[in-house]
């Protein structure tokens, strides 16, 4: 078995969620605080929201889209916001800017929905990521399994799915690994395509130990 | 008075089979760095209400994890809670009758105080408005201070607020349970979710058994539909409402009725809403009003756990944990888009959101005739209180905000 030159550090990652002095009433004010909220809120509202409400696979899987159906009722927008895959972003700006763009479009060919007040109003707030070495590191695709088995959600969700912006490319930090370490690029893009949407972290843990099983299998 | 060295929680391990070993594993990573270093909890009590019922579960965890923390209790005289009471209520937007000698009482007893406690503490963690004013003294900038806010501030009395808010913005930050409950400050705030233990006597697993029994002695039949509000009898927690619903529920299905709750033995409104309660509920067997004493956790728990559907139909309210307690024992819920609730409660996922009587009694007939979807927002709202809504992710969310704040510091 392969031994990858540089290891594997496995990190845990804690967010600290702070308020911020920033709400929209209406889809108009949602449209707008988009341009000028910090990154680090819509990192909480999109990245952080699908960790959130990983078990929930039937919500949408950002806040902004569950607030435009739940709160203003407005289901044609919920759903294209929710079509925003982040797995296509490796930047904060270029999310900012598409999701806006789909807001804007909406208020602009529904005007009389723009300034209908939502139900409840959208609180703004931003992640604060802490993180710490969890002392673990893997050399191996053996010792990399065994650690990735006993991950905490918030470790695999830093590393698995947050780690694109970090990459600043379209895969994680396990595949970047394995591809560029062990060298392994086959499992690696099998372990990239599983979908965080429909899966729950626990399943999208459980289906990469099996991917690595199989592997080692073979 | 000092309860920092009562033990009452279950070791840290004792969560491993509830919340998983990695999430524990987690839970030391991040204390470590911390460990050894001075943290101060200060409340106003130590025996009832949701602050000391948290801060008896927690404090023994945080030293478990090896932090240095005590937890602090302010003292008072008669005039003194009187006047925080005042507080309290006006700050949740009731009314208040504005009495230049509150703001002087308030401010001697937190001399008192501050003179009485050491405040030189690492992190200092203030809860609530009563002791507020201690950041006074605060030498010299020194230690972290964080006032942590558990009441819903969306609505205050702009009188008491404006006095409250001078001491406040002197900290270096503050918490709040959910984002409607803050207000627009010049320190950061942060979003703590209150918690509940699941291995505490109100929330940890009975036997089946043990729950017929408790329901039997209650004259519940445990065989039939049971609905329940747990609530101590007050107004804003609508029972009067809830006998409406079960009323119309009651015409599409054969089901009781369980209304409990403490709290009016020593309040003269409670008792008078116990009173239209019992004669809301007439003569109707299946209508079972339970004025339970202040410390019946096991017979709360039994009755949630015994319930078909859990109702919280309150008309103002705070975060509204009863709801959680549900959700960790797997019952569906409705109760009504107010407070906290909707954090708990997300619609059609973990449970069901109503705004009315019959809103609410809609919702629950849905629940009756569709008992697998039921199932399924019991199922989903349990996991939601696993990862949001327990102790441990309490003790996880104050080790990151420490950890934050060491690396703030170091930055700036």
């Amino acid at each position: 078995m392969k031994t990858a030159d540089q290891p594997f550090q496995f990190y845990t990652a804690s967010d600290l969620v702070r308020i911020c002095n920033q709400n929209a009433a209406n889809l108009a004010e949602l449209r707008d605080a988009l341009e000028q909220c910090s990154d680090a809120s819509m990192f909480y509202h999109t990245f952080q929201s699908l960790g959130r409400h990983h078990f929930l696979t039937e919500r949408f899987s950002n806040d902004f889209a569950q607030w435009v159906l739940a709160a203003c009722n407005r289901a044609e927008l919920a759903e294209r916001l929710a079509c925003v895959d982040i797995r296509e972003y490796v930047s904060i700006v270029e999310l900012r800017t598409d999701l806006r763009r789909l807001v804007v479009e909406y208020c602009d060919a529904e005007p009389q929905f723009a300034t209908q007040a939502a139900f409840e109003p959208f609180n703004f707030c931003e992640s604060i990521e802490v993180t710490l070495p969890l002392g673990w590191e893997a050399r191996t695709l053996e010792e990399f399994r065994d650690h990735l088995e006993r991950l905490s959600h918030a470790s695999l969700h830093f590393h698995f799915i947050s780690s694109r912006l970090r990459l600043h490319l379209k895969t994680n930090d396990f595949s970047y690994w394995i591809a560029t370490g062990l060298g392994l690029g086959d499992l690696a893009a099998r372990m990239n395509r599983i979908d965080v949407y429909t899966n729950t972290l626990d399943s999208i843990q459980e289906e990469l130990v099996r991917l690595i099983d199989q592997q080692i299998r073979n | 008075m000092s309860p920092s060295t009562v033990q009452t929680a279950t070791p840290l391990d004792g969560y491993v089979d509830l919340v998983g070993a990695p999430a524990i594993d987690e839970l030391w990573a991040l204390s470590g760095p911390l460990h050894g270093r001075p943290i101060q909890m200060v409340n106003s009590t130590a025996i009832g209400g949701g602050v000391a019922e948290l801060l008896h579960r927690l404090m023994p965890l945080m030293q478990e994890v090896g932090l240095d923390a005590r937890w602090d209790v302010i003292t008072g005289g008669a005039d003194f809670f009187e006047v925080t009471k005042a507080f309290h209520n006006a700050l949740q937007g009731g009314a208040y009758d504005s009495r230049p000698q509150n703001f002087e009482i308030f401010l001697r007893y937190n001399k008192l105080n501050q003179e009485r406690l050491r405040l030189d503490a690492e992190f200092a963690v203030i809860h609530d408005p009563q002791p507020a004013a201690l950041i006074e003294g605060r030498s010299n900038h020194s230690g972290h201070w964080i006032w942590r806010c558990h009441i819903d501030l969306s609505r205050p009395n702009p009188t008491v607020w404006q006095f409250l808010e001078n001491y406040v913005n002197r900290y270096d930050g503050a918490i709040f349970s959910s984002p409607e409950f803050a207000r627009r400050l010049p320190i950061p705030q942060y979003l703590f979710y209150p918690s509940i233990d699941p291995l505490s006597d109100k929330n940890r697993d009975l036997d089946p058994e043990f729950v017929k029994d408790i329901l039997e002695k209650f004259g519940v039949d445990p065989q039939r539909t049971i609905l329940t509000q747990v609530s101590r009898f007050d107004r804003f927690k609508d029972p009067i409402g809830v006998i409406r619903v079960y009323q119309i529920v009651k015409r599409y299905f054969d089901c009781q009725l369980v209304l409990a709750g403490g709290g009016a033995a020593d309040d003269p409104e409670g008792r008078e809403v116990l009173r239209e309660v019992r004669e809301a509920a007439g003569n109707d067997p299946d209508i079972h009003v339970l004025e339970l004493p202040p410390s019946s956790p096991v017979e709360i728990n039994a009755l949630q756990r015994g319930s078909t559907v859990v109702i919280q139909k309150s008309l103002r309210e705070g975060f509204g944990l009863t709801v959680a307690e549900a959700l960790w024992k797997k019952k569906p819920v409705v109760a009504s888009a107010v407070g906290g609730i909707p954090r708990q409660v997300i619609h059609k996922h973990t449970g069901l959101l109503a705004h009315s009587i019959e809103g609410t009694a809609y919702q629950v007939r849905f629940l009756l005739s569709h008992r697998e979807f039921a199932a399924r927002l019991g199922s989903n709202g349990h996991e939601h209180v696993r990862e949001h809504f327990l102790v441990t992710g309490s003790l996880k969310r104050y080790l990151t905000l420490f950890l934050h704040q060491l690396d703030h510091r170091a930055v700036t």
